[in-house]
């Protein structure tokens, strides 16, 4: 075998992995330059480049085994035990290793028999046997030919008793916590026990499974929840930090997802804050829903447009006035610095007094931001859409005038680059609705602006006619690049600013009532 | 559905029969045992007393090794009963990781029995229904006496 190598190598990065999330570090995320030994050593490790990427490491199933089993023949000789039995502690003590240790030299007899690995259960292992006038509580038999139970006592045929772990384990996806049938008992069945009792694509699946509730149960991994991906994570971000970093990572199947809470990457925005948008927009939607309207009136002429592109830069067909279609103000207006499109103005002069006043003013804030996520959810649908069609026609065109499909590979960059700045851009939104006024909040507004625009000028080029396209590579991968560019500024600012404990986030106490 | 399967549903009906619950009566048909239909008469010492519900037990084909899946036909006011066409309850042993194949239905009676004198509100299936029983309990034995009037006489 020729892995001998990849062995040894991942074993120091594990070690150096554990160590990590041992120690109380809190600020080893992140942008941790200083750290070059760290970089150099483990090519395996993505090192972070920019303030808002984490380390992390993809691990397909194979690694995982290998993880697993690197730790069992670890543990196995310090335990003294064979590595079946010490595989058997670990997931007993849903591999948390110290905690094995800890028990196992303190109470070693009393482990071994909590986790069914006792002197006694060697001596006399689990067994089938007939037990004369029996009748089976589960399917009313009278005296099965064979019976099984463990050590609680718990008696059933062994036809019920495989039936039963067939639907646990193939229906229900359990495995290293599958309950004894018996009513209200909660001893686990131990793996002699299911080896005795289950063979063949069962077992396999089990096995299967066994390998799953190691991910589960390591704090470091989780699963990529894209449909069909086998791949899972490693990060040391944990929990607690939450509040502070937003881990997104890149599955190799391709998925974006945020470490901390699963949900497709939602950067800058921690997930306190949107799972709590998420929960006020649902609760709101009622509300909120006339604004997902696609057709709105030419603020000069009053005729009707339909929006059918993502970008917002409208001109009306009648009259020809450009407008912006989240604020229907004047277009042009919006690259200037006095212009806010983005920003909700309070409005400080006359003052809310009373309680009707004061939701009508929290009302007009919240649909502010949200017409803005919304806008550009829809948007990135819409841009795709768009893309997806200029693709087709594009081909088309390669096949009529011999362009070389290399050449529209930038339509393709400009589609992802616009699909990933708006969905920073959505998030810059649930983000500015929770975020409390002070000076940095200029600084958030003016970087959200900018990447706004940037991706509304790189939109509005897919509306071209698809003839001109070739002719605008060059602008286009410009403006593709600057798109990306700004929105590494934006995302650089704030994840250092959210780190350094800056920005307040409003997201523990109800805003309004 | 496994012979053995069919062999334990009967065997539960036979045992309802000799221990009946008060106030429930079960219409049992040999030629569809897997879907029992249930008259249940509201607990007198409970709001729904005076009311007359009828429920549907039905028996999946992995019974026992699955639970069986119980529904209100008459509307009710209560928190562990879905507002719904559906009727539905998903609670204690009705639930699939709760349920274990020597349960048996008449444990399931006793439970919505129980729940009809106490409903559960920290289990509830419906919040709002759940809130008014925890927070303003007036006001919940009104809308439930109310609708026993209205959709259980
Ligand atoms: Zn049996
Ligand atoms: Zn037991
Ligand atoms: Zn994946
Ligand atoms: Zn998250
Ligand atoms: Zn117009
Ligand atoms: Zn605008």
């Amino acid at each position: 075998m020729d892995s001998e190598d990849e062995f040894n190598s991942s074993q120091v990065s594990e070690d150096e992995f554990m160590m990590d999330a041992d120690s109380d570090a809190e600020d080893d995320y992140g942008v941790d330059h200083d750290d070059v030994g760290f970089e150099s050593q483990h090519t395996d490790i993505k090192p972070a480049k920019h303030a808002y990427e984490v380390d992390f490491k993809v691990c397909s199933p194979e690694d995982i085994e290998a993880q697993q089993a690197r730790q069992v023949a670890d543990t196995s000789s310090l335990l003294e035990q064979p590595p079946e039995a010490t595989a058997i502690l670990f997931r007993h003590f849903r591999w948390n290793k110290e905690r094995l240790i800890d028990k196992y030299m303190d109470n070693r007899d009393a482990v071994l028999e909590a986790a069914g690995l006792s002197e006694e259960a060697a001596s006399s292992p689990p067994r089938i046997e007939k037990v004369p006038g029996f009748v089976c509580d589960i399917c009313c038999d009278e005296d099965p030919e064979e019976t099984f139970a463990m050590k609680c006592g718990h008696r059933f045929c062994v036809d019920c008793y495989k039936q039963y772990l067939r639907t646990k384990i193939k229906d229900e996806g359990e495995a290293a916590r599958i309950r004894c049938p018996g009513d209200g008992c909660n001893k686990i069945v131990d793996s002699k026990s299911l080896n005795l009792l289950i063979t063949g694509d069962l077992k396999e699946r089990y096995d299967e499974l066994l390998t799953r509730t190691y991910v589960d149960d390591k704090e470091n991994l989780k699963w990529c929840p894209a449909p069909e991906c086998v791949y899972a994570i490693d990060c040391k971000v944990r929990d607690k930090e939450l509040m502070r970093v937003v881990p997104t990572v890149h599955c190799d199947c391709g998925h974006d997802f945020c470490f901390g809470c699963t949900l497709d990457d939602h950067q800058p925005a921690p997930c306190a804050l949107v799972k709590k948008w998420l929960k006020k927009c649902a609760d709101d939607s009622e509300t909120a829903n006339w604004i997902s309207a696609h057709t709105k009136e030419c603020p000069k002429c009053h005729s009707t447009i339909e929006k059918n592109g993502g970008c917002n830069h409208m001109t009306c067909r009648k009259c020809r006035h450009e407008f912006c279609w989240m604020c229907m103000g004047i277009w042009s207006e919006h690259g200037t610095s006095w212009y806010n499109c983005n920003r909700y103005e309070e409005k400080s002069g006359h003052e809310a007094r009373d309680a009707q006043a004061k939701s009508r003013q929290a009302l007009e804030r919240y649909l502010h931001y949200y017409q803005r996520y919304a806008n550009h959810e829809q948007s990135a649908k819409l841009d795709k859409d768009i893309y997806l069609k200029t693709e087709k026609k594009m081909q088309q065109l390669q096949n009529t005038t011999g362009m070389s499909w290399i050449e529209v590979q930038f339509l393709d960059s400009a589609s992802q680059a616009l699909q990933q700045c708006r969905r920073t851009l959505k998030w810059t939104y649930a983000f500015a609705y929770y975020l409390a006024r002070n000076n940095l909040t200029q600084i958030f507004e003016d970087n959200q602006k900018d990447l706004e625009m940037a991706v509304e000028n790189l939109s509005e080029m897919f509306e071209k006619p698809v003839d001109q396209l070739q002719g605008l590579k060059v602008e286009m991968m410009d403006k593709t690049a600057y798109c990306t560019k700004r929105r590494i500024i934006l995302l650089d600012d704030t994840a250092v600013n959210l780190r350094e404990g800056m920005l307040d986030l409003d997201v523990i106490h109800e805003r309004e009532c | 559905m496994s012979t053995g399967a069919k062999k334990r549903i009967l065997r539960e009906y036979a045992e309802c029969q000799n221990d009946p619950l008060p106030g429930v009566k079960i219409n049992f048909d040999e030629q569809n045992m897997t879907k029992w239909e249930i008259l249940m008469d509201g607990p007198d010492q409970s709001v729904y007393a005076g009311g007359h519900y009828k429920l549907e037990i039905n028996f999946p084909n992995e019974y026992p090794f699955k639970p069986p899946v119980v529904s209100f036909k008459t509307k009710i006011y209560h928190p562990n009963v879905s507002n719904d066409d559906k009727g539905s309850m998903c609670l204690g042993l009705l639930r699939p990781e709760e349920w274990k194949p020597p349960n048996k239905v008449i444990s399931v009676l006793h439970l919505i029995r129980n729940l009809l004198i106490e409903p559960n509100p920290d289990d509830a299936i419906e919040l709002s229904i759940a809130n008014d029983y925890k927070t303003n309990r007036a006001e919940f034995d009104k809308t439930a006496k109310d609708w026993v009037k209205r959709y259980a006489k």
